[in-house]
């Protein structure tokens, strides 16, 4: 069974590059475009990795991660945050907020699926 | 496009020759899209005399250049064995009324010979090459550039 | 990679709905009453861009977004006050980033001076504070994030792992560092289960288990410690180097040579010498306490969980869509023809089902209108820049108002109102307010103020471009006009047919061209593009009061309701739209004024009559009106004629082609349209011929104007 990703962008751009890596890596992919519809979601993509934006309307990336973690089923779902800021304020933050890692914006796709492998232990 | 296979070997292509009275004219092939039988035209006010309409072509509205006006033969009375030679020049299609499609004819560019230098004769402009054939024959190559003037100079 | 150039155009097309959101929340923040989620709004849309255009390595339009995004950020955390000074840099960097992204789109890669200076005063609201250039690093990154030099290669490293509470939460995994590290070389891992207390002292929050793991690998220490770069203040870490030459691999020697634990604060965990470790290599796995509590998803798996209401379709399909209904409508007509022609129109079944076809054909025409049909909002919001923009160059001070956003109209037709409408708000801000003296002297507000509001009105769109200026100076219209030879002097002139001098080429009603207006396009021009949508600009003004510019489009650009006419043998289309009233005349309404000129007289007032066989020069002179149908058509300007014409066969829908693509442009003819009997029809341009067909000079004039 193929793993399965949730990807959560704002952008349909940026979420159709992060598909469209993923797919071309053989993962299967769900999309979601804020945190609110991510976590609506989640249940069923059943992620086994969660890639997520960090600015987005209505819920942030943030939101997202303390609302997966704070799920029964996802709590240990690794979450990869995307964020354009390579700055160490944004990684602390999304550590903080329990995310798993996370990858710069912009990203080559074998950076990102080497990112994902990495973590799920691939 | 039909113009990219005009050219079917090294310095060879092929023209399709037609009759406007007695003499033979060819337009090179790789502009023709169609040839299709006369039907009436609608008339297009203040039009130059050599522009006898436009005609429904699958949805397009084309024009219709009378080859005979134009080349200062006089107005053709067209009849059932009259043609309307579909052309595209620069992205825009041009009916051509011809008197009868005689033939497809493979010519090699160097039996084209410049036009012999008779001026004042209104056809002279339109034509830039002669073809000649073993047997007399001659074929006067047209420039659907010359005989299509642009689009600003048609109008009213 | 073609497919990522299907991308970038997506993410052009994204940001044309950013660039708006940011407008928009601009405008919102000019107001002074918005709210903290507008700063959000308009800071996630520039982010937004950034991150795209991050991803496409347009480097100009992410440094830009990036800046633009600290200044927008630093308002978000009230760490800037909005001045009025900080809301117009703000204006102008949106401008601005529409600039660099309209750049992006066609690969322009000149410098952009604005750019450059908006950069500085960018800069200069963020402050010097918290600004690093390597914040902007749009290079992509490389894994090794940390940067701790170089290491000889051929090593083999001992890292000892302990993982706290917080890596197990954050959805890291011992077990995947552990693959990780397999990747970059030979790994020996050695589990030391000795802290582990009995159960009952057992916590979630003390680390217990350690992982001792010996790595031979050529990789460099900084992509061994990249394997960590998630977890390393999430664990009891340390990475040693065991020189390959000193050849001792004596595990003895590892806690000695172990760096010290990053982590120096908390106490070195105390390992049990004489614990035998237990061998778990390499799969340490099992003893990872990742939860596999998770149910698989039961049964059916949703599909692409995007919830998204709308599609984007490429315009093309539409227009194919478009053109297929032309054609249905047109074999529906021809339909129409046969039956007749076989005496079956009577058949009540074929006249109900032919009905029924054609209420269908109507039906699917307007759903795919509906589908072209886009809100001006897009054409409208741009128009505020444009004011921004004119207001500074000209030294006024000007407020845009705009009015029935929400109208619809052919998205073909929203592109190609943006440069008549530019054009227009340009004219009305340089030529139709006048300057604050003159404002202040007539009791006028400093602020001119522009509407453009838009509105459907009878079948049709209707725009209108205002401004409470002085009005149109008329007697400075006409000398001007009379100075430039565009009417001869004296020439009785009605007040409207001096505005519509304005419309005349080269005519140019300021004594210099200015640096605003003057660009080499006048109102000509703007009458020919309204024109070739099939719509007609007229003028309004009065004096002290203002000057209003009315477009009215057809709703679309592709169907009209038209009435079919007979001139000799030829059958052609009056648009419906045009026509007020059909009569044939008699003795008492008939009048002959002079040897050629004919006028009806009806409801009292003397109408032109104009032969259409005469216009066309399908005969050299007019019929007997008498034995012809007279059609009275009127202008937008309210000029009234009567077109005479052979007779009047039917009103339908036509669809319109254009004769302009494999011909050109013929006077009094507006486009063509292929009849039932799939013969050509010419579609007649009522306005062009009435105004044509005056005799005065100064009209003649206006004619060519129209013409074009």
């Amino acid at each position: 069974m193929p793993t399965r990703i949730l990807a959560i962008d704002d952008s349909p751009t940026i979420r159709g590059l992060v598909s469209r890596a993923l797919k071309a890596a053989g993962f299967e992919v769900y999309t979601a475009s804020d945190g609110v519809e991510g976590l609506g979601v989640l249940a069923d993509a059943d992620p086994d990795l969660i890639i997520t934006d960090v600015n987005m309307p209505r819920m942030d990336g943030f939101g997202l991660i303390e609302g997966v973690r704070g799920s029964l089923e996802y709590a240990t779902v690794p979450i990869l945050v995307l964020t354009t800021e390579s700055g160490s304020d944004l990684k602390a933050r999304a550590r903080r907020a329990g995310a798993t890692g996370w990858i710069v914006k912009p990203f080559e796709d074998a950076q990102l699926v080497a990112i994902i492998d990495k973590v799920l232990g691939r | 496009m039909l113009q990219t296979i005009s050219h079917n070997a090294q310095g060879k292509h092929d023209v399709i020759a037609f009759k406007l009275t007695d003499q033979d004219f060819c337009i090179d092939i790789g502009l023709v899209r169609e040839i299709r039988g006369w039907s009436p035209t609608t008339v297009l006010p203040h039009a130059p005399h050599y522009v006898r309409g436009v005609i429904n072509l699958r949805g397009s509205v084309v024009t219709v250049v009378d080859l005979s006006a134009r080349l200062g033969f006089g107005a053709s009375e067209p009849t059932h064995r009259h043609v309307v030679i579909i052309a595209m020049h620069e992205g825009r299609i041009v009916g051509l009324l011809a008197d009868l499609v005689s033939d497809i004819v493979t010519i090699s560019d160097d039996s084209i010979q410049a036009v012999p230098d008779i001026a004042s004769d209104p056809a002279h402009e339109f034509i830039t090459g002669m073809i000649t054939f073993d047997d007399g024959r001659i074929l006067r190559k047209i420039d659907l550039m010359q005989l299509l003037p642009d689009a600003p100079q048609y109008g009213g | 990679m073609s497919d990522m150039d299907e991308y970038l155009e997506m993410f052009f097309v994204e940001c044309d709905e950013l660039l708006e959101a940011v407008a928009t929340g601009l405008r919102q923040m000019d107001e002074g009453t918005y709210e903290m989620e507008t700063v959000h709004a308009v800071f996630r849309a520039v982010h937004s861009i950034k991150g795209g255009a991050a991803a496409f390595g347009l480097t100009d339009l992410v440094s830009f977004a990036h800046k633009f995004e600290t200044a927008l950020d630093l308002l978000r955390s009230s760490a800037l006050d909005l001045s009025p000074q900080a809301m117009a840099v703000f204006h102008r960097s949106s401008d601005c980033l529409a600039d660099l992204v309209a750049a992006a789109r066609i690969s322009d890669t000149r410098e952009n001076a604005l750019r450059e200076e908006l950069l500085i005063e960018l800069e200069a609201l963020i402050g010097e504070e918290d600004e690093t250039e390597a914040d902007v690093d749009f290079v992509p990154l490389s894994l090794d994030l940390g940067d701790f030099g170089g290491s000889p290669v051929g090593d083999r490293y001992v890292i000892s792992l302990m993982a706290e509470a917080d890596l197990y939460r954050s959805g890291n995994d011992p077990a995947a560092l552990i693959r990780a590290l397999e990747k970059l070389g030979e790994v020996r891992v050695t589990l030391d289960a000795g802290n582990v207390p009995v159960l009952s002292e057992w916590s979630a929050d003390t680390p217990t288990l350690r992982w001792q793991i010996e790595l031979e690998t050529e990789a460099l220490l900084s992509e061994v410690e990249a394997v960590f770069e998630f977890v390393e203040d999430r664990c009891r870490l340390s990475i040693a180097t065991i020189d390959q030459t000193t050849e001792d691999p004596d595990p003895d020697l590892r806690d000695s040579q172990d760096p010290e634990p990053q982590d120096s604060d908390m106490a070195e965990p105390a390992i049990t010498e004489g614990t035998p470790p237990a061998q778990t290599s390499p799969a340490p796995s099992a003893a990872a306490p990742r939860p596999e509590g998770r149910a698989e998803a039961p049964g059916a798996k949703a599909a692409e969980a995007t919830t998204t209401a709308t599609i984007r379709v490429n315009l093309d399909r539409v227009d194919k869509l478009m053109n297929m209904i032309g054609e249905l409508v047109i074999k529906e007509a021809m339909l129409t023809q046969v039956i007749q022609t076989a005496g079956l129109s009577e058949e009540p079944e074929v006249v109900g089902a032919l009905e029924g076809l054609r209420q269908l054909a109507g039906d699917i025409q307007e759903s795919v209108m509906a589908i072209r049909a886009q809100p001006l909002k897009q054409v409208f919001q741009r128009m505020h820049r444009i004011v921004r923009e004119a207001a500074d160059a000209t030294g006024k001070q000007v407020r845009l108002v705009t009015v029935g956003e929400q109208t619809e109209v052919d998205k073909t037709m929203i592109e190609r109102l943006i440069d008549p409408l530019t054009h227009m708000i340009r004219n009305s801000v340089d030529h139709g307010l006048e300057d604050s003296v003159r404002r202040h002297r007539s009791g006028k507000p400093q602020e001119g103020a522009i509407t453009l509001s838009a509105a459907h009105k009878s079948g049709r769109v209707q725009i209108e471009v205002s401004d409470d200026g002085g009005g149109i100076d008329r007697a400075r219209v006409r000398s001007i006009a009379e100075d430039k030879g565009l009417v001869v002097p004296g020439a009785s002139l009605t007040p409207g047919e001096i505005d519509s001098l304005l419309f005349l080429p080269g005519f140019s009603s300021k004594d210099e061209v200015s640096a605003l207006s003057g660009r080499g396009v006048g109102l000509d021009v703007v009458r020919r593009e309204i024109t070739a949508l099939g719509g007609r600009v007229t003028i309004a003004s009065t004096e002290g009061k203002g000057t209003t510019f009315t477009i009215s489009l057809p709703l679309t650009l592709a169907v009209l309701e038209g009435m079919l006419i007979q001139l000799d043998d030829q059958t052609l289309v009056l648009p419906i739209t045009a026509v007020q009233e059909t009569l044939r005349p008699d003795h008492a309404t008939l009048h002959h004024i002079g040897a050629t000129g004919r006028a009806l007289l009806n409801r009292g007032e003397l109408i032109p009559i104009i032969d259409l066989g005469c216009t066309f020069g399908l005969r050299p002179a007019p019929g007997d009106a008498h034995n012809g149908v007279l059609i009275v058509v009127e202008t937008d300007n309210h000029k009234r004629a009567a077109f005479q014409v052979d007779a009047i066969h039917d009103q339908r829908q036509v669809v319109i082609k254009s004769l302009e693509e494999n011909y050109g442009r013929v006077s009094g003819v507006s486009a063509a349209t292929i009849l039932g009997d799939g013969k050509i029809a010419l579609i007649i341009d009522p306005e062009e011929i009435i105004t044509s067909s005056t005799s005065d000079h100064g009209r003649d004039r206006m004619a060519i104007a129209a013409n074009g």
